[in-house]
């Protein structure tokens, strides 16, 4: 047996009037005049009325129908305030007259946050050449010619002697040929190697430090990368400092972090081992202080190179490095 | 490189878990990037046992088989096997089975009759080589137990990374030494017994057959060989083809097998030569000199160059030394007698012979990082020992042993104090020594701080005490090492000014509601001429980069305009198209061959687009000249760069600019950079259709003219008061030039405080030629409140030197 148009009438006007708010109007608004709805319904088994019965149920279902669509409005209007006819003023909801935003691309601004970490320890700013002489790129740093560690790095040439830097430390030879301990320097800069992939771009950002003076030691290394680590992601970020090898550093030593997704859970973007590898790091190599003449019995240092995108990536999310070269503005936006 | 777990066992005790495994390699230094399940294929492959075999109705050679398979009904496979009976037990694969070859079994039919998997060979699933018939598990077994459970087959493969620094773990054995280093307690390698069989060895003595010259010691320093007779050469034994297929090696035949089991044995790279195919018997190494052509036995030929290492016979050259065997030596079905080289080469000539060929050989990857160069016998011996078994060969009673340049041992003098000083640790002498003895350094303590560190010659790497330092950093655990903090005195340097200006500049821009872009640094090369520059440009001497990714990454870039054009197509193409973009950046000029380019760092930036939205407040609107303008403007301003004029660009300096839209920017006599309309042929160019402006500035100009100190002026005390001066002038007039005329006046008349221009109107009532400017003067003195008649005079005299000199009209 349906219920009547006039039990419709009284249980639906009733739950209007207790609606709150404009989602249970919407509700409502369903329940009773939807596809599915109450009076839809009712209209769709008007066959089964006593044939007498049938023109006058129909026009009233339809009259209500009227009714309850009205009321809903009005509640709505009355919820919403704009029934109101105190209006007074302006509608501040208007949106304002817009001022467009500039942005700094976001490997700006994160070689901004990892440089400021060090010029808080103590170290100083120091650039160098973006193309560099093979003795600077490699020579200089324990990399002779032939050496297998040279296929670390795919290397542009511009001319048999030229190169455009594969990573920051030719800033280390620069810097120490200048001046004498205590060194204590960051430098931060493009980079280039000829690869080109989904976490390869030719061209990426690093960001060298050189710390050298008398008695440095591995035990400092891990306390200055500890320190960066724990204020550039997290306080609680566990790290390892894992064996490596550079041919400009002795020990070398990789620097993993807990994966920051996973929290060392095992996913894809630490391939499963719950570590990420976030910068290279070691002694520096006592070959090195020789090509600079410095005095390796009183000397010894720490070198670390920090990829910038990798951090950006990791702090924002990013899982295509490219991003950061399409320079799209709808990616430089949101930084 | 591979590494199986169950060959690891064949020489070192491993009591350690496979994931526990790795993580201790990883830590000592051989990074395991993955650990594999040998025989992962074996899921879905089970136990089953056949309960009944029926001739398929439709294929002579095929059964139809019920078999029970573990599942609550029994299901049916098709089998081509002669040997299927009912009552055996043996491995199916079912549904969803990848089985090796990438064969993917699935529920079908064959030949009309379902077939719901697949009963297997033992060759099918790696476990022998037989292949005549599905394997008979000859046994009980409960029907469903997984197969890997029921033959307790199981192997791991570790995936290490290794750096270039350890050629001696590109062996099982070399990483077998390490992981004894770290098992509780610590292990030895077992070695294999090098022993030759006494009832295989002949009477003949290779002297006899073969001679080995070495003509270049400097690149070959030992040269050992063997000689083999009567050698059968056939498929090598089922293990011997799994060991290598463990490691992802595929088996050749039982020669080549061994020498490539051999070498991943113990890392010396073998040679096989077919020794009827060697001239006169005669092995002679020497530099390639004339030698042009030669043919690896991969059948692809090299040319030589004068100073590649060649293996060669009594005529010809037979192998690239160390790097590949040649196609007119190698091991064939009907080779009879073989000499086995095992020798130790120059890593560097090695290396330069591998790039220049573009070969990669397990050889050459060896070599040029370092072999063991004490290593060559013991590895000769080794494999022509296996030979003698494997392939049933006579062994000559003697080798020959070519040692011109014998290696020194390496004894290093360390001091355990200054290694503690530069780790940060505080271990004890004796810890120290056993700690280095754990990887087969011999160690002699000489006093309390010192000991003696004999060097093995299979640890290429080390050569200082720093070396051992990081050997007992890495085996102490870089994790034991107290993390510590570094006393340095607290003295500072200033911040580079190219930095703290760098920083300033990326405050306005993005306050003036530019957006930071990076662009690569190599442009396209033809993008001097999508500019338009003139053939004597000097912005046409770019650096050319030898290798590059691509024809649009050729040059470095000597504008960032390029860059800047195709960041506002890619954006374009993306919907985006207003833009307000700048960049920071080098721009680079060839100078000498062989010299640095020269570096100069550029400020530029573009606009594109809509100035303004539709919106309920504004018409849609573009972008010109003077949106650029007023924010090149604001910019040096921000920066208190004074006198920043724009005078008009009159030559053909940037022809990038469309001819009388382009200005340059000066401060005093310092030219500073550009500013303009981007040409259409230049749009056209870079595939773009609607107008964009750039500037381009100097960032070096721009630092030499901030201003040293910024001095604060007072407030004035008196009110100012203005007047307003309109003229008619012809078109061609400047209101930049009216404005200097105004402004020479004000340098002789103090009152005179600021001068700018309100209006400019042209069309009627005035002609064509003509139209009115309207000004503003503003007056004000440091003393007084100023009145009319204070300033009367000398408004008119503007007025009058105005109207005067550029032969203006008062408006009727």
């Amino acid at each position: 047996m349906q219920k009547s148009i006039i039990d419709i009438e009284k249980e639906a006007f009733e739950s209007i009037g207790q609606a709150t708010d404009s989602d249970q109007l919407d509700q409502l608004s369903i329940k009773y005049l939807g596809r599915k709805g109450v009076l839809t319904k009712f209209l769709r088994n008007i066959s089964s009325l006593p044939g007498d019965e049938r023109p006058s149920a129909g026009k009233n279902a339809n009259i209500l129908k009227g009714k309850l669509e009205k009321e809903i409005k009005a509640a709505f209007f009355k919820l919403e305030g704009f029934d109101d006819k105190k209006f007074t003023g302006i509608d501040v909801t208007l949106p304002g007259r817009s001022i467009l935003r500039g942005s700094l691309h976001p490997i700006t601004q994160v070689a901004k946050e990892i440089s400021d970490i060090f010029l808080r320890l103590g170290f100083d700013i120091a650039e160098s050449p973006e193309v560099e002489t093979d003795y600077y790129n490699f020579e200089a740093l324990n990399i002779p010619k032939y050496h297998p560690a040279r296929d670390m790095q795919d290397t542009f040439y511009v001319s048999e002697n030229i190169v455009l830097r594969t990573h920051t430390s030719p800033s280390q030879p620069r810097v120490m040929e200048k001046t004498e301990p205590p060194v204590r320097i960051i430098s931060p800069g493009k980079v280039f190697r000829c690869d080109s992939d989904i976490t390869h771009t030719p061209m990426f950002y690093q960001i060298e430090g050189l710390m050298v003076d008398e008695n440095i030691s591995f035990g400092d290394l891990k306390g200055i990368l500890t320190t960066f680590v724990h204020q550039f992601f997290d306080k609680d970020t566990s790290l390892r400092f894992r064996p490596s090898f550079f041919p400009f550093t002795e020990p070398s030593a990789e620097v993993d972090i807990r994966c920051v997704m996973c929290k060392g859970e095992g996913c894809r973007i630490c391939s499963k081992t719950g570590w990420l590898e976030v910068l290279g790091s070691g002694m520096v190599h006592p070959a090195v202080f020789e090509n600079v003449g410095y005095d390796t019995d009183k000397y010894t240092g720490f070198a670390f190179g920090i990829g910038i995108e990798r951090m950006a990536m990791l702090k924002y999310g990013i899982d295509d490095i490219r991003k950061f070269y399409e320079n799209d503005v709808r990616f430089l936006g949101q930084f | 490189m591979k590494v199986s777990l169950s060959w690891l066992k064949e020489y070192i005790r491993v009591d350690l878990e496979p994931s526990v495994m790795a993580k201790k390699l990883t830590m000592a230094g051989l990074e395991v990037d993955a650990v594999e399940e040998r025989y992962d294929f074996f899921n879905n492959i089970v136990v089953a046992k056949v309960n009944e075999v029926k001739k398929h109705p439709n294929a002579d050679k095929l059964s139809v088989c019920t078999v029970d398979a573990g599942g609550d009904e029994q299901i049916q496979i098709v089998c081509g096997a002669p040997n299927v009976r009912a009552g055996m037990y043996v491995p199916c694969a079912l549904p969803g089975a990848v089985l090796p070859g990438e064969l993917k079994i699935k529920k079908g039919k064959l030949r009309g009759e379902v077939s719901a998997g697949m009963l297997c060979s033992a060759s099918e699933l790696k476990l022998n080589t037989d292949a005549a018939g599905i394997m008979d598990l000859e046994g009980d077994f409960v029907a469903g137990t997984p197969l890997d459970e029921a033959l307790k087959v199981s192997d791991t493969v570790f995936e290490i990374d290794l750096t270039p620094n350890r050629p001696d773990c590109l062996s099982i054995i070399g990483v077998a030494r390490e992981a004894g280093a770290f098992m509780e307690p610590k292990a030895k390698v077992r070695f294999p017994d090098f022993m030759l069989p006494e009832d295989k060895i002949g009477c003949e003595s290779i002297h006899d057959y073969a001679k080995v010259q070495i003509i270049d010691p400097d690149l070959c320093p030992r040269y050992s060989a063997g000689l083999l007779f009567d050698v059968k050469i056939e498929p090598s034994p089922f293990w011997l083809q799994e060991r290598l297929e463990s490691i992802g090696l595929t088996p050749i035949n039982n020669v080549v097998d061994i020498t490539n089991f051999v070498m991943m044995e113990m890392g010396q790279p073998l040679h096989a030569f077919d020794f009827d195919e060697v001239a006169k018997g005669k092995i002679i190494i020497r530099r390639a000199g004339s030698d042009t052509n030669f043919t690896t036995l991969d059948s692809k030929e090299h040319k030589l160059e004068s100073d590649m290492l060649m293996i060669c016979d009594g005529e010809r050259p037979v192998a690239l030394a160390g790097v590949m065997g040649g196609e007119n030596s190698e091991i064939s079905d009907s080779t009879t007698r073989v000499l086995v080289e095992s020798a130790y080469f120059n890593p560097v000539s090695i290396r330069k012979t591998a790039k220049k060929t573009g070969i990669a050989s397990d050889a050459s990857h060896r070599f040029e990082r370092g072999v063991d160069p004490d290593g060559t016998v013991r590895a000769l011996n080794r494999a022509v020992s296996l030979m003698a078994q494997i392939c049933d060969a006579t062994i000559a009673k003697d080798i020959i042993d070519e040692h011109p340049n014998k290696p020194v041992p390496l004894e290093i003098d360390l001091n355990t104090n200054a290694l503690n000083t530069r780790l940060g640790t505080n271990l004890s002498t004796d810890a120290i020594g056993e700690i280095l003895t754990s990887v087969e350094f011999k160690v002699e303590k000489t006093d309390d701080a010192r000991l003696k560190v004999g060097i093995p010659f299979f640890r290429v790497d080390v050569t200082r005490p720093e070396d051992l330092s990081e050997e007992v950093a890495r085996l102490w655990g870089y994790n034991n090492i107290q993390t510590s903090y570094p006393l340095v005195p607290a003295k500072g340097r200033l911040l580079d000014k190219k930095i703290v200006l760098r920083e300033k500049i990326r405050q306005i821009m993005t306050g003036f509601s530019f957006s930071e872009v990076i662009n690569y640094n190599f442009i396209n090369e033809n993008s001097c001429d999508r500019l338009n520059l003139l053939d004597n440009d000097k912005r046409r001497h770019v650096e050319t980069i030898l290798n590059p990714i691509s024809d649009q990454m050729s040059v470095l870039r000597s504008s960032l305009i390029p860059g800047l054009l195709e960041t506002m197509k890619r954006n374009i193409s993306q919907q985006a198209d207003t833009l307000k973009l700048f960049e920071i950046g080098k721009i680079f000029f060839a100078t000498q061959k062989g010299l640095l380019p020269e570096e100069k760092e550029m400020i530029a930036g573009l606009i594109t687009g809509n100035r303004s939205d539709s919106s309920w407040y504004s018409k849609k609107s573009k972008v010109d000249f003077f949106d650029l303008k007023g924010g090149v403007e604001g910019f040096f301003e921000a920066l208190m760069i004074e006198n920043t004029v724009f005078e008009k660009i009159e030559d053909e300096f940037c022809p990038y600019y469309k001819d009388g839209y382009a200005a340059y920017v000066k401060s005093g006599d310092t030219l500073m950079g550009t500013l303009g309309k981007i040409d259409e042929k230049v749009l056209k160019n870079y595939g773009l259709k609607q107008d964009a402006f750039i500037f381009d500035f100097n960032f070096n100009a721009i630092q030499g003219l901030l201003p040293k100190v910024v001095t604060a002026e007072p407030l004035p005390k008196f009110p100012s008061i203005s007047r307003d001066i309109t003229i008619i002038v012809d078109k061609t007039v400047t209101v930049g030039a009216i404005l200097k005329q105004i402004e020479l006046i004000s340098k002789k008349e103090p009152l005179i405080q600021k001068v700018f221009l309100f209006d400019v109107f042209e069309g009627q009532p005035l002609s064509e030629d003509k139209k009115s400017l309207s000004f503003r003067v503003v007056y004000r003195s440091a003393s007084k409140t100023l009145k009319e008649k204070n300033i009367k005079k000398l408004h008119v005299n503007i007025s009058k030197i105005i109207l005067d000199k550029f032969n203006a009209d008062l408006p009727e």
